[in-house]
């Protein structure tokens, strides 16, 4: 027995060195953002034994990062909300209504799925200048917010609710925006909560079609300006670094909270992907 | 209430509710859809007219060399992940299934992380991981080689290495996918395995693997899709370079319209790329159906 003990720890400890290993690279950067310039390039010590914020500070107030926050966080907000709404009524419809068309609007929506989204990145460039949108914020949303997973995820949650449910609402005289809101929606925060975390940090994390649409240093997300300041900082890895982290943050931190809901998300969209 | 009455109000609710996404969907889905495909047979350039030219810019991008390069690219890339990234997100999904409570959850947290990371952070810190005079990594890749390497300006070490930085960056899905899929194997069949003396290798193979193969599948596929649209890393770390050696679909898509200013010739590249990736999501949805999951 002590054998079998021993051996699993063994394997523990083996399982969380490779863990270590996986992740070094994120140590690596909070260990470098928190050195002096001069330091990184003269001696580099792989222990975390200096902790110098110069680095984080020049960041914050030579680069135009506050401004992205408020960009990346802004359109990605906007972004949640509009997807989550337009979705869950989409779905309800599809679920609980019946009206011409409701079969191919759904096929639809499955089909969407297999378009690749930056295919259309060139229509979808030429569309938003006609609409007078590049460089705007609603040039960052709009085209983002065609999301038939979340459609699809609603659909099944709807469909699998008890139809005696339904049935006391609409004697208690409820209409279907009532059955909406107050019945179909409340026994579903969990999976709202999943896809609201799921679609954010999707939408944080886009870079290609900001990327395309964002045309001056003013306008850009955080993934898209931080690709500038590379250039302008020169020789600069600490600064980079702090930089990289301070872009990575938001999401670092939102993923440990609601790391349950994350797990959940993943899996339910996947799921229904296949 | 008649019945007629209420039928119409369902018809107006049903209108009310799917109004929004149907207009988004049009605006911003179907019609983007169709105006790739129309421009495409044109020469337009990116902003304004331009004239109907049929087949001409596909006759073209069949001749083009730099198209082969891209295509072969990014076939190059598929191979360099798809199966690897499978393969180790298998062999962690084992690992971490094994261990329970916290440890597990730790373990977990610590390779999920990456994935909820944005693209630029993960090649900015690859980038100075690999950094050519002062990365920590240089001291391997001079064990190995004898010197160090400027990795993403190499044409024989770019798209290994962004292959390593995309399945480091993107495997933790398919590990949660994986883990998802071992929970599901009912314990009851590994205790039956055991009464039957079963090796832990005749295990692997006799239950869970074939019990597995599903979520197997679904990994492969969606990783074949994933890995075919490839951009971000590679604009990101290499430019396509050196030598056009990591110039992709996607990256001659982007030259081509922002760059170069041709609409209709990009617009046939992302076509391209549209017919492959609906023809693997259709090969995609019937092996998985052959599968049994649908």
């Amino acid at each position: 027995m002590t054998a079998k003990r021993a051996r699993n720890i063994a394997f523990t400890a083996l399982v969380l060195i490779a863990a270590a290993i996986w992740i070094f690279p994120l140590y690596w950067a909070l260990t470098t953002s928190l050195r002096s310039e001069n330091r990184i390039v003269s001696d580099a010590g792989i222990l975390m034994d200096e902790l110098n914020f110069s680095a984080y500070i020049d960041v914050l107030s030579t680069s135009k990062l506050p401004l992205w926050y408020l960009n990346s966080v802004g359109t990605s907000l906007i972004i949640t909300f509009l997807i989550l709404l337009t979705g869950m009524m989409c779905a309800y419809a599809l679920s609980q209504l019946r009206f011409p068309g409701r079969r191919a609007l759904y096929l639809l929506v499955v089909a969407s799925f297999m378009v690749p989204a930056p295919a259309l990145y060139v229509a979808q460039f030429v569309l938003m200048n006609d609409l007078d949108m590049v460089n705007t914020w609603w040039g960052i949303i709009l085209p983002q917010l065609i999301a038939p997973v979340v459609i699809i995820v609603y659909k099944q949650f709807f469909d699998a609710i008890p139809h005696e449910m339904r049935e006391a609402v609409l004697l208690d005289g409820g209409g279907e925006f009532t059955l909406l809101f107050k019945l179909y929606l409340p026994l579903n925060w969990g999976i709202t909560a999943a896809l609201s975390i799921i679609t954010f940090i999707g939408a944080w994390n886009n870079f290609f079609w900001p990327f395309l649409i964002v045309t001056s240093e003013g306008m850009m997300t955080i993934p898209v300006g931080i690709t500038q300041v590379t250039d302008s900082f020169g020789v600069a890895y600490a600064r980079m670094m702090a930089l990289a982290l301070l872009a990575a943050a938001p999401v670092i931190v939102g993923y440990l909270i609601f790391q349950k809901r994350v797990t959940e998300a993943v899996m339910i969209s996947a799921g229904v992907k296949g | 209430m008649s019945k007629s009455n209420r039928r119409r109000r369902e018809l107006r609710t049903a209108a009310l509710l799917t109004a929004p996404f149907l207009i988004l969907f049009s605006v911003f889905f179907l019609y983007p859809t169709y105006k790739v495909i129309a421009l495409s047979f044109t020469d337009s350039p990116l902003i304004g007219e331009g004239n109907w030219v049929g087949l001409a810019n596909y006759v073209e991008l069949f001749n083009d060399r730099l198209f082969y390069t891209s295509l072969w690219n990014n076939f190059y890339f598929v191979l360099l992940t798809v199966i690897p990234t499978t393969v180790i997100a298998l062999l962690i999904a084992l690992a971490v299934s094994r261990l329970k409570g916290r440890t597990q959850a730790l373990v977990l947290t610590m390779f999920f992380l990456p994935y909820v990371l944005p693209v630029s952070v993960v090649t900015m810190i690859w980038s100075w991981m690999l950094d050519f005079q002062f990365g920590i990594l240089q001291p391997l890749i001079e064990a190995v080689t004898g010197k160090p390497v400027p990795v993403f300006k190499n044409p024989y070490w770019v798209m290994p290495m962004i292959a390593v930085v995309t399945i480091w960056w993107t495997n933790g899905f398919n590990v949660l996918l994986l883990i998802a899929g071992l929970r599901n194997i009912p314990a009851d069949l590994y205790e039956a395995a055991a009464l039957d003396g079963a090796t832990p290798w005749q295990r692997f193979w006799r239950v869970t693997w074939p019990l597995l193969w599903p979520v197997t599948a679904l990994v492969l596929t969606l990783q074949l899709i994933l890995q075919l649209k490839i951009f971000d890393q590679v604009y990101l770390l290499s430019g396509g370079g050196p030598f056009n050696q990591s110039y992709v679909v996607l990256m001659q898509m982007y030259r081509e319209a922002f760059q170069l200013n041709n609409g209709g010739y990009a617009s046939a590249v992302a076509m391209v790329l549209f017919v492959l990736i609906v023809v693997v999501s259709i090969l995609q949805y019937q092996l998985l159906r052959i599968g049994g999951r649908k």
